[in-house]
């Protein structure tokens, strides 16, 4: 009990980390820009005002950080301690308030431009993850049911195909088939159901080809047990062994996985929605953010993206040690 | 060895000949545009047909192939470096190196989305070929330093270790004489594995706008150039082209990986 209970603080305790570790990231990474932010967004023909009260209003007259080397009225560089009042704490304490800044374009709170998108992503990441487990399972069985037949190793060259094609080379190809050749799809947007499916056929391709292996391997694993010899010496049809025993235990280290790419999903989404226009936090992120510089916006997105990214690792883990007593134990 | 590793093999070797040799087997000029050529279809003179703009799509896939080949070998090889020394003084020293690096640079950087982390620096910091290859190494190494410090970890206990050690041998001989070549199969298999990696995370990030500029026949760019509709409409082969590239250039890594672990690995074998 009390190892338990230590496991769940150390567990507890890393996470606080990445998640300080990635706000922190998030923060400095501004400073990374090169030259000044304010002339990157209004240009080079800014006025000195105009530029000073983007300064301020974004705070981005403030130190930096808690030290800062620069130069001080003489012209010498020197380090400073800027104490309490600087950047990275202003970022800190906004974010605790629910606050990520506002756009630097728009002037729109980031908090309202990422709640407006994130549903879509999920969405997306979801049927995603449906289409995978649809696709993997049932081929995943059969493979492993017929390990080293002509089938099983088809189907591993195909799964091991599956993960080398990345989402920008399956994304286009499937517009062509589904939506140019065949007319039958549309294009990108986000205006339908019918939207969605290239789009989570995109995602899910090379996920599902992943958990294909799993599958096999994990089936392949269960199928020597001695309870699948006690099933069948019960008299129960393959069928029967296979679907209620053995893919019980089998999927148990497939959850994981699943859990994990949930993760690999999100950040994933990002290119896949560029590719059909899915309205979603990676759109934003490429379309307003990067593209425009809007650095407000990269940031924003990039924190909630890691963020929801560890915490479904997180809850994998926990769901992880509930679906298998054996981890439990050790 | 497999077949499948061998056609990975051959397939590399035949990549690092094209791009080796680019000048002399691309059959136009990469960047000349020809308006009065585009979306042909492949034919005797563009074999792999034109694109959007004119210009010939074999020779832009055989230049390709340099860039790709190019960031894949140098983030392999910078961020392989920096985790082997990192993992092994780690694994061997253990003590607080240890605590900070497997207890919290690890668990960090592997609870976080890789490719997001180079897109949000190579966003920060704009677009480039450089900056793209250091972003991929800052995320890189981490894998390699995993791998190598479970490594060290395992072989430090091994008998030879402790005979060399009794008999005298100082730290760094022992490190990089007698563990260091024990250890290091399993990077060989992770660095194959990550050429596939890197050669799709640069394309990613090309594809993104954030690798090599434009006019550049990165395949991400080639990609990103041929997926409008006008083009998809008019000249599929500019999409396929690249594609079929990337796709097979990843696979072939991905085949030669799995093969090297099959192979240095026997217990393997048998699944």
């Amino acid at each position: 009990m009390k190892h338990k209970l230590l496991d769940i603080l150390r567990r507890l305790l890393i996470l606080l980390l990445v998640v300080w570790t990635v706000v922190s990231l998030v923060t400095l990474l501004i400073e990374l820009v090169p030259g000044d932010p304010a002339v990157a967004i209004l240009g080079e023909q800014a006025t000195p005002e105009a530029l000073e009260q983007f300064r301020e209003k974004h705070g981005l007259d403030r130190p930096a950080f808690f030290v800062t080397y620069s130069e001080d009225k003489s012209g010498e560089r020197r380090l400073r301690w800027n104490g309490a009042e600087n950047r990275y704490v202003d970022y800190w304490r906004g974010i605790l308030r629910g606050d990520m800044g506002r756009s630097f374009r728009t002037d729109r709170p980031v908090v309202d431009l990422i709640l407006s998108r994130y549903g879509a992503t999920i969405e997306l990441a979801l049927a995603a993850l449906l289409v995978a487990v649809a696709i993997a399972v049932p081929l995943g069985v059969m493979a492993g049911k017929n390990r080293g037949t002509l089938m099983d190793n088809s189907l591993s060259v195909i799964a091991l195909i599956g993960i080398s094609l990345p989402s920008f080379v399956v994304g286009p190809l499937l517009i062509y088939i589904f939506a140019v050749w065949l007319n039958l799809l549309p294009v990108s947007g986000r205006e339908g159901p019918s939207n969605l499916i290239l789009p989570a056929l995109t995602l899910g391709s090379a996920l599902s080809a992943l958990l294909t292996r799993m599958v096999r391997s994990s089936v392949i694993e269960e199928m020597g047990e001695d309870y699948v010899r006690t099933a069948r010496a019960k008299g129960l049809s393959e069928r029967k062994v296979v679907y209620k025993h053995v893919l019980k235990n089998g999927l148990i280290p497939v959850v994981t996985i699943l859990g994990l790419q949930l993760g690999v999903l999100l950040a994933g989404a990002i290119i896949t929605e560029k590719i059909f226009n899915w309205p979603g936090l990676g759109l934003l992120l490429v379309d307003d953010g990067i593209n425009k510089r809007d650095y407000r916006i990269v940031q924003g997105c990039v924190l909630v993206i890691s963020v929801t990214y560890i915490f479904a690792n997180t809850l994998t883990d926990i769901l992880y040690r509930k679906l298998d007593p054996r981890i439990r134990v050790s | 060895m497999n077949r499948l590793a061998l056609f990975g093999l051959v397939f590399i070797a035949l990549l690092i000949v094209v791009a080796l040799f680019a000048p002399f087997i691309a059959t136009h000029d990469v960047g000349a545009t020809n308006l009065l050529a585009r979306y042909l279809p492949p034919s005797s003179e563009h074999w792999l047909g034109t694109d959007a703009t004119g210009r010939d799509i074999f020779s832009r896939v055989v230049y390709g192939a340099r860039i790709s080949l190019r960031v894949g070998i140098v983030v392999v090889a910078v961020s392989g470096l920096i985790g082997i020394v990192v993992g092994a003084l780690a694994g061997f020293y253990g003590g607080w190196v240890d605590r900070i690096v497997s207890g919290y640079v690890l668990n960090v950087f592997l609870a976080f989305p890789g490719l997001l982390l180079a897109i949000a620096m190579v966003a920060f910091l704009g677009a480039g070929l450089n900056k793209l290859i250091l972003a991929l190494c800052i995320i890189g190494w981490v894998g390699y330093a995993r791998v190598m410090r479970g490594q060290v970890l395992k072989v430090r206990e091994y008998d030879f270790v402790q005979a060399a050690r009794a008999l005298g041998a100082r730290d760094w001989r022992i490190l990089f004489s007698h563990i260091l070549p024990n250890a290091i199969q399993p990077i060989i298999v992770q660095a194959s594995l990550g050429m596939a990696g890197a050669v799709l995370a640069e394309a990613s990030l090309s594809f993104l706008g954030l690798g090599v500029p434009p006019p550049a026949p990165s395949w991400g760019v080639m990609l990103e150039e041929a997926r409008d509709l006008a083009t998809l409409q008019r000249a599929p082969h500019a999409m396929l082209a690249p594609g079929i590239a990337i796709a097979l250039t990843v696979l072939a890594f991905n085949f030669l990986g799995d093969g090297l672990r099959e192979y240095l690995d026997p217990r393997q074998r048998r699944r």
